[in-house]
């Protein structure tokens, strides 16, 4: 998962849609998702008033960003919230690793948190002994079987139910067998309880975070979230910087957009609210609460106008469930940590159009994922934008990597083709030729590709053009 | 259900053929050109058009893109409405030339031709107001939503109003209707596999209506499956809305 060398998307592509089994759990799986954010929000013109407002209340919050956090900042640790900042990931791996360190944890029971799958947290951990206990029933599935998520918000999407009830059955120590949602969830929860009764360490991502109060939100289904940043004496939060919000008041079209969006509910199970560590006169919750603000190419995005729109996400989800290349070839095709629509241009962004531009060509630009976006993200304007940046044209690309695309092939290609168009002498000769010897064309390049599951256009004898000079149609 | 605030019918109108109805599908451009005619409305067909840009415009390629468009805005350079069949060149003429010509000096101009544009089922339905007399045989028929001119256009509601003049055509529609069918314009090369996955599932659920004709809007997407289904030895009919509207009420 996003290392520099061990991508190679076409095969990934190729393994995905030749998987059966796969394809029937993604496809049924996000067919109930999209129903379930129709069913909820059946009121378009409503939904449109309350993507325009979360579109408005973001945006707000990126304007100030510098300024929200610094407020951010300074009321949490006024509420007795230990702020970190980490400009990339290793930064923050280490401030985690520092935490657990000085108490001494041999272990961390871990809520759902993309941020800390950004920051390879488990796998760092890992290599400095120390056990990383994903919490969320998706996630603890996945750990189990040594796979990384392949959604934002459901991870383990792409299983059914006999395949987590293999996977308990091998992995589990004791584990009889079943099919059975109920007895394999009691499973998971007779294992997890002990982890939460014995970690000193929790960690949390973060869903957003109130500038005006120091308020750490946190939303979730199973209550692992709550058990992670109560139970444990110390609470790890990481958040990206973006997550940021002015005001409280800014929380409940927010919320009713990610939780809707995201699993078609009217509000999740558990809503966490988390303003300070345990106080003198209270009988539980952590001695410490730590918050790390990761940045990780954040502030570049921010500063681009266009790309900038990339930080309004609220990791709902949405997009990967109504994107019609997500549900053919599932989240770990994409090669990274965020996958689908949203993936595709935050992780060129991210890791550099070289490592990760390719992602932007899985995309047919049919709209899907901008029509249904929360917040408005113009996501296939992003995806274009950075297929601009792949050929640089003009030398104003401002992501790692701008112009790696840039050859002479292509470039002749539609030189060639800004010819034929702009000239009208051409622009016929072009398609009589094409007409004339269109059948006898090889089948190679472009061609080729098009022909494996598809017969050739054919090109007719007499084009549009003359047949509507022939015909008597005005030409002027 | 008019959509403008100019739908006075006009005597004059441009007719943009688009570049693969002029190749591909010129039997298409000619009827969408004689449902106009035949509604009272002088049809001009500028013989310096060609292509709107979108396939460069998509591919990283603008300073082509800008290039060719400029191209067209030159050749509709009269103030007559102008109408595209196809909801995805007009998506592109009507919503992205004034992003693809900011900041330049033919910026205005961009805008002011963006203005014009009309996908032309859109133009049919609402302002020519067009009733329509079938003279075809009973025929059960499918119809496939171009992404741009769902999303971008949002003119699907008017494309299926026309059909739902036709009395002896009963419309099945698919399960999937609003999902992409792979074609993407350069999309279908560069991620081939995905298309051809996308494209073998649209064909699928074409197959699961019982239609013998599949209608839709744009040709990229009817050259996009009526390939798929001619490879796959699939016996179903693809026509665009404008040859099988002129088909169906002169009785052909």
């Amino acid at each position: 998962m996003g290392n520099k060398t061990t991508f190679d998307f076409e095969a990934n592509i190729d393994g995905a849609l030749k998987d059966d089994q796969l394809r029937k759990n993604l496809r049924k799986a996000m067919d109930i998702l999209v129903d379930k954010r129709r069913t909820v929000f059946p009121d378009t013109t409503y939904l449109e008033q309350l993507r325009s407002a979360g579109n408005a209340i973001k945006r707000r919050a990126l304007k100030q960003l510098p300024r929200l956090l610094e407020q951010l900042e300074a009321n949490c640790t006024k509420n007795g919230i230990q702020v970190h900042w980490a400009e990339d990931t290793a930064q923050a791996n280490g401030i985690v690793l520092d935490i657990l360190r000085r108490h001494e944890a041999r272990d961390i029971v871990k809520g759902k948190s993309m941020v800390s799958e950004e920051m390879h947290l488990n796998h760092f951990l890992e290599k400095n002994d120390i056990e990383a206990i994903e919490t969320d029933l998706g996630e603890f599935i996945i750990q189990l079987n040594h796979e990384t998520p392949s959604h934002i918000i459901v991870p383990a999407i792409h299983k059914n139910k006999d395949e987590v009830a293999a996977i308990f059955n091998e992995k589990i120590p004791d584990t009889p067998y079943t099919e059975d949602v109920e007895e394999l969830t009691a499973i998971a929860r007779r294992v997890l309880r002990k982890r939460f009764a014995a970690a000193k360490v929790g960690l949390s991502g973060v869903n957003f975070a109130i500038a005006e109060t120091g308020t750490l939100l946190l939303v979730e289904n199973e209550g692992n979230g709550r058990m992670c940043t109560t139970v444990p004496e110390v609470h790890v939060a990481v958040m990206g910087l973006e997550k940021v919000l002015e005001k409280l008041s800014d929380v409940p079209p927010l919320l009713r957009l990610l939780t809707g969006s995201a699993t078609g509910q009217t509000i999740t199970t558990y809503v966490n609210m988390i303003s300070s560590p345990r106080k003198s006169e209270e009988k539980d919750g952590p001695k410490e609460v730590h918050l790390v603000i990761l940045d990780n190419g954040r502030s570049r995005m921010l500063a681009d106008p266009e790309f900038r729109q990339t930080l309004l996400c609220i990791r709902c989800g949405t997009c990967l469930n109504h994107c019609p290349v997500y549900v053919r070839i599932g989240g770990h095709a994409y090669g990274h940590v965020y996958p689908g629509p949203i993936g595709k241009i935050l992780t060129p962004q991210m890791e550099g159009l070289e490592q990760a531009g390719v992602l932007a060509t899985a995309s047919s630009l049919c709209g899907a994922c901008g029509e249904v976006c929360p917040v408005r993200i113009p996501i296939p304007d992003l995806i274009r934008r950075l297929r601009n940046e792949s050929y640089d044209q003009d030398g104003s690309a401002v992501v790692d990597g701008g112009g790696y695309k840039k050859n002479l092939a292509e470039t002749l290609v539609w030189k060639g083709w800004e010819l034929a168009n702009r000239s009208p002498v051409l622009n016929e000769m072009g398609t009589r030729l094409a007409g004339t010897i269109g059948k006898r064309l090889p089948k190679v390049g472009p061609l080729e590709k098009w022909t494996r599951v598809r017969t050739s256009p054919k090109v007719a004898r007499t084009s549009l053009h003359e047949r509507a000079r022939n015909e008597g149609v005005n030409d002027e | 259900m008019k959509t403008r605030n100019d739908p006075e019918r006009p005597d004059t109108v441009y007719f943009f053929g688009t570049c693969l109805m002029d190749a591909v599908y010129p039997d298409a451009g000619m009827a969408a050109i004689r449902m106009l005619q035949n509604l009272g409305v002088k049809v001009v067909f500028p013989p310096g058009q060609s292509c709107c840009g979108q396939p460069a415009y998509n591919s990283g390629f603008v300073q082509e893109a800008r290039t060719v468009a400029r191209q067209q805005i030159r050749s509709f350079d009269r103030p007559y409405p102008i109408i595209v069949p196809s909801g995805s060149c007009a998506g592109m003429m009507k919503h992205h030339y004034p992003t693809l010509f900011a900041g330049t000096p033919d910026e205005v101009a961009a805008r002011r031709f963006s203005e014009r544009v009309y996908e032309w089922s859109e133009y049919l339905a609402t302002v020519l107001a067009v009733a329509l007399e079938d003279r075809g045989d009973p025929l059960t028929i499918t119809w496939h939503s171009s992404c741009h001119a769902l999303r971008e256009m949002d003119v699907i509601q008017h494309s299926k109003a026309l059909i739902r003049q036709l009395k002896n055509v009963t419309l099945v529609e698919l399960e999937r209707e609003t999902e992409c069918c792979g074609f993407g314009g350069t999309f279908a090369v560069k991620q081939p596999a995905i298309s051809a996955a996308m494209v073998k599932d649209k064909v699928a659920d074409i197959r699961r209506t019982g239609a013998t004709t599949l209608v839709a809007g744009d040709c990229g997407c009817l050259m996009n499956i009526t390939g798929a289904m001619e490879h796959g030895g699939v016996a179903i009919a693809g026509k665009h809305l404008a040859e099988f509207l002129w088909e169906r009420t002169n009785g052909q």
